[in-house]
């Protein structure tokens, strides 16, 4: 108990010993993971984007013209089920279409409500069994007299699907090239404090001192450091993004019809990581710069 | 007890010390004495594991400290206490403190480092300078804490690397006097030094090095074979 307290008394006192050095190193891990934060929150949203156009998008919408009615538009879809490789086939009037927009903006849904007329057109809703059969029930659908358009987005998807995959892995790529650097950073910056100390050490050693004993502050002081960085980044990234979120989700969903990941799904799991992250890195890069220090 | 068994240590190609022998008993007072080079600092480097030789035993208090595994470095550098010419006191705290420094190391008591730490500075003649810092003491008192540091803890031996190095003669008595005191309470000192005068009158036991081996070890003896006084 007085080891552990004495440790981290004298950590609390390097830190403020060694404020220019402490601070460069929280500079550069809270910058670190404020980057960690960016390509985190980028990657969520893609991700979401993706699982969006996918569970919208695999259906093919066949829009009607506008004077087909209600009945015959019905009719249509029954006839529509009749096709090969058909798995389900709905009629959608001008209202419903409305409605599921409506719905799929959520709160800011309201600002459909300043519409003057429903400029949406009603449609049949066909899934196929696999969406490599979509090319051949278009051929097919595209026969019917009531057909104003077909619209399907299998390429679109695929492309998607593709181009959210690059930009997940460039991000981590990223993410990991970041978190070697800032090891080093933070192992130098400790380093530094350790040969400032080169001499209270040596007496340390020679007085008796056990390896933990002279290394514990310094181990104590790298976790302080990531811990600190790891508040400050998590509370800049979150205002960051709740402010962003504010701002954009309305514009989101107009662009790419999808909402943006919620601000308490971001901040719960940024907390981990950056804590996570900032305290191994802390750790870590004393542990490292102490190591060849501590032998003999 | 001390004892070297045969020690050889070489640094490349260079013998530092060579089939060293010699015991020293618990609370004697012995001078090593000797020209540069003759491998006086390499004896305490060894005694201190801060090197291992590469032939030889280095037994101490029954203890063979050339197989002892690092985990218990730190216990045993504790029985033995160290001072040396440049005192190295951190700057930075004050008298008490530097010594107080030494007992935190071995997680000692507060109460143990109120009572330990004024005692080892009546004892050195320094209790009403505890709040003093370093750069306020003159050379000798310097010295002094840096004698009630390796002493705080007790050791059975006390290492003074030439602690009169640096010090005018008069001041370097008053050193001299506090490890004889030290010795006459019990405290094994083994002393590195090149101050003829004080082997001279001191009367004690003196081991003399030329290039790595003992020439000379003489109870009562003087710095030089025929410089007696």
């Amino acid at each position: 108990m007085g080891a552990f307290s004495y440790t981290v008394r004298q950590a609390f006192s390097q830190i403020g010993r060694n404020k220019n050095m402490s601070s460069a190193s929280i500079f550069s891990i809270t910058a670190m993971l404020l980057v960690v934060g960016l390509f985190f929150s980028i990657m969520v949203n893609v991700n979401l984007m993706a699982k969006n156009a996918e569970d919208q998008f695999d259906t093919i919408s066949v829009y009607l013209k506008d004077t087909v009615t209600a009945e015959q538009g019905m009719e249509l879809a029954e006839q529509i089920k009749m096709i090969e490789n058909v798995a389900d086939a709905q009629y959608l009037s001008k209202d419903d279409a409305m409605a599921i927009m409506k719905e799929r903006w959520g709160e800011n849904g309201y600002l459909l409500d300043g519409v003057p007329s429903n400029p949406l057109p009603a449609s049949v809703e066909v899934t196929a069994v696999a969406l490599e059969d979509e090319d051949k029930i278009v051929q097919e659908l595209n026969k019917f007299d009531a057909v104003d358009e077909v619209r399907f987005y299998r390429d679109a998807i695929e492309k998607v699907m593709t181009i959210s995959g690059y930009i997940q892995k460039g991000a981590l790529a990223i993410i990991i090239i970041l978190l070697i650097v800032s090891l080093i950073v933070v192992a130098n910056t400790v380093k530094l404090t350790v040969h400032a100390r080169e001499e209270e050490i040596h007496i340390m050693k020679y007085v008796g001192a056990t390896n933990w004993f002279v290394r514990g502050p310094f181990f104590v002081e790298g976790i302080l450091i990531g811990l600190i960085s790891s508040i400050l980044a998590v509370v800049i990234v979150g205002f960051a993004y709740y402010k962003f979120t504010e701002l954009f989700t309305p514009r989101f969903l107009i662009l790419f019809n999808s909402g943006m990941v919620p601000f308490d799904f971001i901040i719960q799991n940024l907390i981990i990581i950056f804590v996570a992250l900032g305290v191994c890195i802390g750790a870590l890069g004393s542990i490292l710069s102490m190591r060849r220090f501590l032998d003999a | 007890m001390i004892e070297f068994k045969g020690v050889t240590k070489k640094y490349g190609n260079n013998f530092a010390v060579k089939g060293l022998d010699f015991a020293i008993e618990d609370g004697e007072f012995v001078f090593i004495v000797g020209p540069s080079g003759a491998g006086k600092s390499t004896i305490i480097k060894l005694i201190m594991k801060e090197v291992d030789p590469d032939k030889g035993a280095i037994v101490i208090d029954g203890r063979e400290v050339t197989r002892l595994p690092n985990r218990f470095i730190p216990e045993h550098r504790r029985k033995v206490g160290i001072v040396f010419q440049d005192c190295r006191l951190l700057p930075k705290k004050t008298a008490y403190e530097n010594i107080k420094f030494a007992m935190d190391i071995v997680h000692a008591s507060k109460r143990k480092i109120k009572r330990q730490v004024p005692k080892v500075l009546t004892l050195v003649g320094l209790e009403d300078k505890g709040n003093y810092y370093p750069h306020q003491l003159s050379a000798g008192e310097q010295q002094r804490v840096a004698i009630a540091r390796a002493l705080v803890n007790s050791p059975s031996v006390l290492i003074a690397d030439e602690p009169t190095g640096n010090l005018d003669p008069e001041t370097a008595w008053g050193i001299m006097e506090i490890l004889e005191r030290i010795n006459e309470k019990g405290t094994t000192v083994l002393m590195v030094t090149h101050a003829k005068e004080i082997v001279n009158r001191m009367n004690k036991r003196v081991i003399d090095l030329r290039d790595g081996r003992i020439v000379r070890d003489e109870e009562e003896g003087a710095y030089k074979k025929d410089g007696r006084i």
